[in-house]
């Protein structure tokens, strides 16, 4: 660590991988309620358990993404944060308005409340003095950012952060629209999520994933940012207007179906330049970096990424499909695997590569780590193809043969057992990636004769511990 | 990486005008092509319709309008050698009269729209308008774009600038003289 205020990244990992863990256990709870629909009715109302899954998730991941720029952002532009004391103040509110969004979840205390109330929303449920305590502590994290890099060097790195950071605390200023006309409603919603995490989040982990690139595999800075800048070009010109493929059924007129089908088609070339990036830049890589666990996720970010974003985007998002499998397990399936392989592992990667710096240590726990990578990832990957699969005869049951919601979602049991279980691997994958993490503090494996080899007379191997 | 690979210009190196600008070149003649076979694939489920539709543009016009628009680009062109001639004065006249070209194409298109919009004619009258009104709509917004640009690099008058200017233009260009016979000769 070359600067002191990085120190501040180590507060934002650990309160983002702490949300991590109720994350998925609250995830582990509903993949249960999907087994057995009675489960929890009383205490935890299944929409409420939703909104608890999908709101950690979207807080822990923007953790993360803060506490990635206030690692980042010091070496990137040379110099230190601007003020420490500013953003230790934007994490403490946004834990109070993490822990007011569930109390007010759990107990609703206020309703009908105009600040302290829940809205009757879906998604953007969040009390109106939590939405008001986001905006504040993203303008104290984007004036803290912007004045440092305004100070240091500017590099292609902290200028598609900043771009993607700007963009997507303005876009949250939607969240304030809330019309009683519910297409309406979802209209603007989508201008805060889609233009998330298929516009900005994507400028964010270009830039974080450029950053990894550049310190694990050593290539030319010019070489990494040339493909930077492609990369939002792309990412900018497919998600914007794509955000079109969530405007076919709600309400919206009739040609959101070609620009929505068209665009968010390409969408998939931009994750498919971010993996071609990550592959292209470790095979010309002239560094052999002893932290592989980072490498490791940077890789299954970029490879996971691809397939859950692109791939699986693209199978649903044509609108002749669409109108079939719209809001099925499809879509479950592409969510999880999408927001796990781009900005779960983006977050695990740069956590795992900053964790030995911050803590002082080498990153003596590799295997731990790598081995929680393919735990979680197989489990991941699994429940994508269960709910796929779900998704498939429930589309062909509900939407083909024309049987009611209820009786389909019974003859669905089996697979709903089955994402159960890959929900119990990710939430061991989980705690193992924390222990892993911040427990562990000797080498796991000592080097067999090959390493070993290689270690005497290679001067510039390094092994992995 | 080699001193070898640092020393040769890769083949991305040698494009004329910015990276970028090539990207989005290639990006939006993707789209366009979508939007055309798109097109194209649902005219087979209703040809009849599809040819009554047709029937409401003005051909004539849009005749008119590529010889506007191809024109325009031949006068991009010039200034690109304009500008590596390093003649700015001639340079500025070139971009102005194509800039001039553009604003006729889009006083010809906007008569059309004003026609059928008159003829009550609207996005959802049938597929056929949604189809040509995205289609032409979406392309008279990049005129207006290229316009801007154009304008935009003439200020420096750097060959690199009007290069890239050009491309766009020339882009917009070609993607016009696909959209022509397709959506209104075919």
């Amino acid at each position: 660590m070359k600067y002191q205020s990085q120190k501040i990244a180590l507060a934002y990992f650990l309160v983002a991988m702490a949300l991590f863990a109720v994350q998925v256990t609250m995830g582990l709870v509903l993949g249960w309620i999907y087994v057995d629909g009675n489960f929890l009715t009383e205490v935890l109302p299944f929409n409420v358990a939703r909104m608890l899954h999908t709101n950690s998730l979207i807080v822990w991941l923007l953790l993360g993404f803060f506490g990635a720029a206030y690692y980042l952002i010091p070496e990137e532009t040379e110099r230190e944060i601007h003020s420490s004391k500013l953003a230790y103040l934007q994490l403490a509110i946004f834990v109070l308005g993490t822990a007011g969004v569930v109390v007010t979840y759990f107990f609703n205390l206020f309703e009908g409340n105009f600040l302290l109330g829940r809205e009757g929303r879906e998604f953007l449920e969040q009390p109106r003095w939590v939405k008001a305590g986001i905006v504040v502590a993203a303008l104290i994290f984007l004036y803290n950012v912007s004045m440092t890099v305004l100070a240091g060097k500017k590099t292609a790195i902290t200028n598609i952060l900043l771009l993607g950071l700007w963009g997507l605390a303005l876009l949250f200023l939607f969240a304030f629209v809330n019309p009683s006309n519910l297409a309406l409603d979802k209209m603007y919603w989508w201008y805060v999520v889609h233009l998330w995490v298929e516009g900005t989040w994507e400028l964010v982990m270009a830039s974080i994933l450029a950053f990894l690139m550049l310190k694990l595999t050593g290539v030319d800075r010019e070489v990494v940012e040339k493909w930077l800048y492609v990369i939002a070009a792309l990412a900018l010109f497919s998600g914007i207007l794509g955000t079109g493929h969530h405007y076919y059924w709600i309400g919206t007129p009739g040609y959101w179906q070609w620009i929505g089908s068209i665009f968010s088609s390409l969408e998939v070339v931009p994750f498919f330049a971010m993996m071609s990036f990550a592959f292209v830049m470790v095979w010309k890589g002239r560094r052999d970096h002893p932290n592989k666990a980072a490498l490791l996720w940077s890789l299954g970010c970029a490879t996971l990424a691809f397939f859950g974003a692109g791939v699986w985007g693209f199978l649903h998002t044509l609108h002749g499909v669409n109108y079939y499998s719209h809001g099925t397990q499809i879509t479950a399936a592409h969510g999880h695997l999408a927001f796990y392989g781009a900005y779960v592992c983006l977050n695990l990667a740069i956590i795992s590569y900053a964790m030995p710096h911050l803590k002082g240590r080498d990153p003596y726990n590799q295997v731990l780590n790598m081995a929680s990578f393919w735990l979680m990832s197989g489990g991941v990957v699994f429940m994508t193809f269960t709910l796929t699969f779900a998704g498939t005869v429930q589309t062909h049951l509900q939407r083909v043969n024309g049987e009611a919601f209820m009786d389909v979602q019974d003859q669905l049991w089996v697979f709903y057992a089955m994402r159960f279980g890959s929900g119990v691997a990710v939430v061991l994958g989980a705690l193992l990636f924390i222990y892993a993490i911040l427990v562990p503090r000797r080498e796991v494996v000592t080097p067999g004769p090959l390493e070993k080899g290689r270690l005497d007379h290679d001067a510039d191997h390094v092994a992995a511990e | 990486m080699t001193d070898q690979a640092t020393d040769r210009p890769s083949a991305l190196d040698q494009l004329p005008g910015e990276l970028m600008m090539w990207v989005l070149i290639v990006s939006e003649l993707l789209v366009f092509g979508a939007g055309l076979a798109a097109f194209l694939a649902v005219r087979i489920t209703d040809p009849a319709g599809f040819a009554e539709a047709q029937g409401h543009l003005h051909r004539a016009g849009a005749g008119v309008n590529t010889i506007v628009l191809v024109t325009s680009g031949w006068l991009a062109a010039l200034a690109v050698q304009a500008a590596e001639a390093g003649r700015p004065g001639r340079l500025r006249a070139l971009v102005a009269g194509a800039i001039a070209l553009g604003a006729v194409f889009l006083v010809l298109k906007g008569a059309e729209y004003a026609d059928l919009a008159h003829a009550g004619i609207t996005f959802e009258t049938h597929a056929f308008f949604t189809f040509s009104y995205l289609l032409t709509g979406f392309h008279a917004a990049h005129v207006m774009a290229g316009m801007i640009l154009l304008a935009v690099v003439a200020v420096p008058a750097s060959p690199r600038a009007v290069e890239t200017g050009a491309a766009f233009w020339h882009m917009v260009d070609l993607v016009w003289v696909l959209l022509f016979p397709v959506v209104y000769l075919l």
